[in-house]
């Protein structure tokens, strides 16, 4: 581990499980499981405890590492000066882990799909771009943008509605924008994150070449997850294509008149994803979009912006499932944060959110209370 | 499956108990010095009913059991010396009640200081509760069990005369309630008009109960904080400095502090003293009360108030982080102390100590007097960062910490939160007559000796 000689300087302290009012416990695994092992400074200590050969890599320490939802929480209110490693020493420790074989089934399972079919669903690369009939928009034929849905916005339900609101109001601000359609792959950022290093360079080197290949200068992309990859990591490997999230091209259409919003009378909050937030802080853009609907009322959660809660989607649990749906679930805690707020719509701004947040509305029975919808279909819609 | 784990799991459920290696090793251990010594099993309890039923279970097995909250003593207090079991008392963390008339809280025994601190800056935003320095995850009743201080401690006393009920779960299994709680649904008092009985909980270390709920004071939330700060370079001085300071009842808490880096701090005392207000004219003539106290050493050019603002955000921060950040100085994750309550005229003596003690071993020091009850009596931090991946330098601080108790001892100070040695040197100095008393108390609340052994051991 490349990071080792650090590992044994955290305290413990404890501030990384904590939003920045310390109003509740903002760690996903450690609300969920309970035990301070599956804290940022459990993970700390128990993986120098490793290295130091004090205990064995066991399945239950594996689970331990492979539940962090890598939502960066830690890193953003850990004390210490080595706190923008803590995601890093953590992926490294799961590297090694993989290298050694030492991974849970699901996740065993989640590398084996995207291995083979190039996507965790295990469907058929031809089904990639089904979520675009209907919006008019046109695969990628050497225009300004590329549209780059990602494997959530591709293959699930919900997250599939969100590709199809976001390109059909791109496709309206009259962008000069296509698709790949089956051409697109797998972007890899949970593959990282998951620690399957060789597989990640694999995904990204073939994308990085795709790209270059079919001359992409510019990204959007609807998923967080794929934008935190393409600006970090995909420059190392040679890209030079720019990469935006679809909210920040929205901002600046609706500034400019070329997105004229629908009218919304309803009380809406926002939920923060993490790969947008907290990894590539971006949080004006989605609130700037929301700010200038007609008759909006905008009210924040408790936790917000830097101190948002995870949905529990991140770091690849959204395949692995490994911190279940129980009630004490992050999807359904923020579904509860929401509806204290009073709200009637909570908007979305990545499709892993919107699956995780949409399933655990109807875990909480209700449904009749809050919408979880996403930006642009806020924008498209009238309410 | 083992015998003691079905029963535990038939308690708290499959979730709530562990015997894996990997919580096994967490769970014996903490952030100071001492030697790790893993439990049998750890548990999370979330209702009164199951800490019951595990007491119970613990006295029919004869197996100890130590309650934690977040294990941030950092004086291996929750360190299970004989194995046993672990409660990690974090799952019970509601906050029952808040009276906002008569200033108090009624929390679940593992409710941490940063869900307070945020529920009541949210919910009851003009009162406010006496929150330590400790990281915002350490618990109110692991607090109070210590006799731990906070911002409000030099107006109010330790944060355990704050204390205004308890529920415990009794070493035998029974609940009992200790106040005004054991007679009506109010929790105002923990003690008076009745026999304080709360004095059997409190200061033990939780070798006598656990503590299920705590009821704790709170205070008026001024609209405004502010803090300055007096630096003198004479050590002399600062017990007459904080008696001026005192005099005036015009601060919130006053702390004073010394340390060799960065350079701009060595050689200084800086007295720190908060001020809060609900008007800028409120602010101004509490200031100027104090300027004036200390206008002799002023004109004497022994101190003078120097420019808070670089620190300003830092100190008015509540937690201050900045005391974790501590341990990271030697870049290795650790430091330890020992915190003697004594009387503030000994501050020269200690701080004398403190330079010596860090020459002697070769540590990094950082000194902390935080006055008690408007100068009654000052908690004397002495701490010493270490590097976790360095033995040698772990041995070092190991013995200028017990240097530095055994030094307080003979001057006359009370060891706070201490470590099984220093209990053993503290029980050495008591009153024959006060150990007994305290053997009487454990024997009869702990019959078969399951609460924490190894501490407070008097019999």
């Amino acid at each position: 581990m490349e990071h080792a000689n650090i590992v044994h300087r955290c305290f413990r302290c404890g501030y990384c499980k904590f939003p920045g009012d310390y109003s509740d416990l903002n760690c996903p695994p450690h609300t969920v499981f309970g035990w301070d092992t599956y804290s940022c400074g459990g993970r700390m200590w128990l993986i120098n405890a490793w290295l130091n050969q004090e205990i064995e890599a066991t399945p239950h320490f594996a689970e331990i590492l492979f539940s962090c939802v890598a939502c960066a929480n830690c890193q953003e209110h850990c004390v210490y000066p080595f706190k923008e490693d803590l995601l890093t020493i953590f992926e490294e420790a799961k590297t090694e882990l993989v290298n050694a074989g030492i991974v849970p089934p699901p996740v065993r399972d989640y590398f084996k799909a995207v291995h083979i079919s190039g996507n965790p669903y295990k469907l058929p690369q031809e089904q990639r771009g089904h979520w675009a009939q209907g919006t008019g928009l046109e695969e990628y034929s050497g225009q300004e943008y590329l549209l780059y849905a990602g494997c959530v916005a591709s293959y699930d339900e919900v997250g599939m509605r969100m590709a199809r609101s976001v390109g059909s109001l791109l496709k309206e601000a009259s962008l000069s924008i296509g698709y790949l359609g089956n051409r697109e792959n797998c972007d890899g950022n949970e593959v990282k994150t998951l620690g399957e290093a060789g597989l990640f360079s694999f995904l990204a080197e073939k994308n990085v070449r795709a790209f270059e290949e079919l001359g992409v200068k510019k990204v959007i992309t609807v998923d967080p997850h794929a934008l935190n990859v393409f600006r970090k990591e995909y420059p190392k490997l040679g890209a030079e294509f720019q990469a935006w999230h679809f909210s920040e091209i929205l901002q600046k259409a609706v500034k400019e008149g070329r997105i004229v919003p629908r009218r919304c009378e309803l009380t809406v909050t926002y939920h923060d994803p993490c790969y947008l937030g907290r990894h590539n802080r971006i949080f004006g853009s989605p609130r700037s979009v929301l700010r200038a609907i007609p008759g909006l009322r905008f009210v924040e959660m408790r936790r917000s912006k830097e101190n948002s809660l995870c949905c529990g989607g991140g770091g690849g649990n959204f395949f692995t499932d490994m911190l279940g749906s129980g009630p004490e679930s992050p999807a359904r805690a923020r579904i509860r944060e929401a509806l204290g707020t009073g709200a009637q719509l909570l908007v979305v701004a990545c499709p892993t959110c919107a699956k995780m947040l949409t399933d655990a509305l109807k875990s909480e029975g209700a449904e009749a209370r809050l919408e979880v919808v996403d930006l642009a279909e806020v924008v498209r819609r009238s309410f | 499956m083992d015998r003691i784990l079905d029963a535990l799991v038939q308690i708290v459920g499959e979730g709530g108990v562990s015997n894996r290696p990997e919580e096994l090793w967490y769970y014996g251990r903490d952030p100071g010095v001492m030697d790790p010594h893993e439990p049998d099993y750890v548990v999370t309890p979330r209702t009164t009913e199951q800490v019951q039923e595990i007491v119970r279970l613990a006295n029919r097995e004869g197996i100890p059991i130590v309650p934690m909250g977040n294990g941030m003593a950092l004086t291996g207090l929750v360190i299970p010396l004989k194995g046993g079991i672990v409660l990690d008392m974090k799952r019970m963390d509601r906050i029952l009640e808040v009276n906002e008339r008569a200033r108090y809280a009624l929390v679940e025994g593992g409710t941490s200081q940063g869900k307070l601190k945020a529920y009541l800056e949210e919910h009851h935003p003009t009162v406010r509760h006496s929150i330590p320095d400790a990281p915002p995850t350490t618990t109110i009743a692991a607090n109070v069990a210590i006799h731990g201080q906070g911002r409000l401690t030099q107006q109010y006393g330790f944060n355990s005369d704050m204390v205004t009920g308890l529920e415990v779960v009794l070493p035998t299994g029974e609940v009992c309630h200790i106040g005004s709680c054991s007679m009506g649904p109010y929790w105002f008092s923990k003690g008076p008009t009745l026999p304080d009985l709360s004095g059997l909980f409190l200061g033990w270390l939780g070798t006598t109960g656990i503590i299920t709920k705590v009821g704790i004071r709170l205070y008026p939330r001024k609209k405004m904080r502010d803090v300055e700060i007096f630096a003198t370079d004479r050590d002399d001085l600062v017990p007459e400095i904080i008696h001026r300071v005192t005099h005036t009842e015009m601060t919130e808490d006053i702390t004073v502090w010394f340390q060799p880096r960065p350079l701009m701090f060595k050689d200084n005392n800086h007295v720190t003293i908060y001020f809060t207000a609900d008007t800028d004219e409120e602010m101004e003539f509490k200031k100027l009360m104090v300027w004036d106290a200390l206008r002799e050493f002023m004109d004497s050019k022994d101190g003078g108030f120097m420019s808070v603002q670089p620190l300003r955000e830092t100190l008015l921060e509540m937690p201050q982080r900045s005391i974790a950040a501590f341990a990271d100085v030697p870049k290795g994750g650790g430091f330890e102390y020992s915190g003697p309550i004594t009387l503030v005229d000994e501050y020269p003596a200690y701080a004398e100590k403190v330079k010596q003690l860090a020459s002697k071993y070769n540590v990094v020091y950082s000194g902390t007097a935080r006055m008690i009850s408007g100068g009654h009596a000052m908690m004397f931090g002495i701490s010493f960062a270490f590097n976790r991946a360095d033995p040698d330098m772990i041995d070092r601080v190991r013995r200028a910490v017990h240097e530095a108790t055994e030094f307080a001892l003979e001057r006359g100070a009370i060891p706070w939160k201490p470590n099984v040695e220093e209990q053993k040197l503290a029980i050495s100095r008591m009153d024959p007559n006060t150990v007994k008393l305290m053997q009487l108390i454990k024997r009869s609340l702990d019959p078969n000796g399951i609460m924490n052994p190894g501490n407070w051991e008097v019999t």
